[in-house]
């Protein structure tokens, strides 16, 4: 059977793929951000060594404008191509879907009371690649398959904290029940504090970021209750993004240990976080 | 429904200097926003460049949306319904960073900007809510 082995949660910022597309990673602007992720990849190569990534994110209008906008779609394609923000498509190689692993939790997810849009074909951007780079670096090909899971949280209601810890409830129950045996991990990605918008702009909250990441950590549930307007007022207006990192840890069960964890303030507007979760007896 | 919607609403105007996208900004910037999406497009790209007014030409946005664009106001933008990840495509195409492009929303110049970043960022103290901040004057000036 396929087993859920491990989580991680990562903001996703598009300066981050910048500095790995143009070898920047060691100088004194990102090197410390990329130093925190240093063990990280020396576990994903060695250690947790996953089939499937579970990735959940958020597309920037990329693949999605506003003609559709689905809360939470599931992808389910063969393939995907990075996407072009508007400077060319990043020159990192294709995405691996796992089609087989897909639609048997689109199927399964669909039956637990979510009703998931379902995608065949779209182009990925910074959201889904960016972390891919920070846990894998440049390899000619990503050592893994992914099955992209796009969660709304550009368009307002997006959904509540307490809707995407049971989201990844549901895609636990989901992986355990496919039976081909296949490690997956689950990752969260976006956020920390930060706003892109507006005179407020530029706003960072170490404090409220780094309780949050407590908050990940052991067997408290508390985070699912946190209402939109705190990740707004206290974190800026893209903060919101961090109920993704709700599904990563809703699907590890009732309770986790913290295997690493890294923050950096900034990167280009950003709070940078990093978590690595494993499931806790 | 767990939260009466009105109240979600109203909850989200009252953050100082910040335009939630709620579904009336998504409507009302329907068109400036896909107009910002087709410049992903590198066809695209070279024709706006080659000619921005009349590109916008083509595109049912108010007279309004286009005087913001043109000008690169992006706070008119936001006030217009504009979203900050389709107006993206209109700033990198210009070859502007996102650091600098939000920068040029607030009342500081880039090199100011990436200083307060680099000095960890814009405090929340005095930023959560805009009544808070309005009670807080009134206590202040009794």
């Amino acid at each position: 059977m396929a087993r859920l082995t491990a989580g991680v949660g990562s903001s996703h910022v598009p300066l981050l793929g910048v500095a790995v597309d143009q070898g920047k990673t060691g100088d004194d602007y990102f090197g410390p951000i990329f130093a925190g992720y240093e063990w990280t990849r020396q576990w994903e190569r060695d250690t947790a060594k996953p089939d499937v990534v579970i990735l959940v994110y958020n597309d920037h209008a990329s693949a999605f404008d506003m003609k559709i906008i689905p809360t939470f779609a599931i992808g389910c394609g063969e393939r995907y191509k990075p996407a072009d923000e508007g400077w060319g498509p990043r020159t990192v190689p294709d995405v691996e879907g796992h089609p087989d692993l897909a639609w048997h939790i689109a199927q399964s997810l669909i039956l637990d009371d979510f009703d998931m849009t379902i995608i065949n074909e779209m182009d990925v951007d910074h959201g889904l690649t960016v972390p891919l780079s920070m846990m894998f670096g440049a390899p000619a090909a990503w050592p893994v398959k992914v099955v992209p899971l796009a969660v709304n949280v550009v368009t307002y209601p997006v959904p509540s904290g307490n809707r995407c810890w049971a989201l990844g409830e549901a895609i636990a129950r989901a992986v355990e029940s496919f039976p081909e045996d296949l490690n997956v991990q689950i990752w969260g990605t976006g956020g920390m504090s930060h706003q892109l918008q507006g005179p407020r702009a530029g706003l960072l909250n170490r404090e409220w970021d780094n309780r949050f990441l407590d908050a990940l950590v052991g067997d408290s549930d508390a985070a699912r209750h946190i209402p939109h307007i705190e990740y707004l007022r206290e974190t800026g207006s893209e903060g919101i993004e961090m109920v993704m990192w709700l599904v990563m840890r809703g699907a590890l069960g009732p309770k986790t240990r913290c295997l690493h964890r890294h923050y950096h303030i900034p990167c280009s507007n950003t709070a940078i976080g990093h978590i690595v979760l494993e499931p806790a007896e | 429904m767990k939260q009466d919607i009105h109240e979600y609403l109203a909850e989200l105007e009252d953050i100082p200097g910040t335009r939630v996208f709620t579904a009336a900004r998504a409507r009302r910037g329907y068109w400036l926003n896909q107009f910002a999406m087709s410049l992903m497009k590198p066809e695209n790209r070279e024709r706006w460049k080659a000619g921005e007014q009349a590109y916008l030409e083509d595109w049912p946005m108010t007279a309004d949306q286009k005087e913001a664009i043109l000008a690169r106001d992006y706070n008119r933008c936001l006030d217009l319904g504009g979203n900050v990840y389709f107006l993206a495509k209109v700033f990198s195409t210009d070859g502007l960073s996102f650091a600098e492009a939000v920068s040029t929303m607030t009342d500081m110049g880039f090199p100011e900007y990436r200083d307060m970043m680099l000095n960890g960022g814009r405090s929340v103290e005095g930023n959560r809510s805009i009544k808070a901040n309005r009670a807080a004057n009134n206590e202040g000036t009794d």
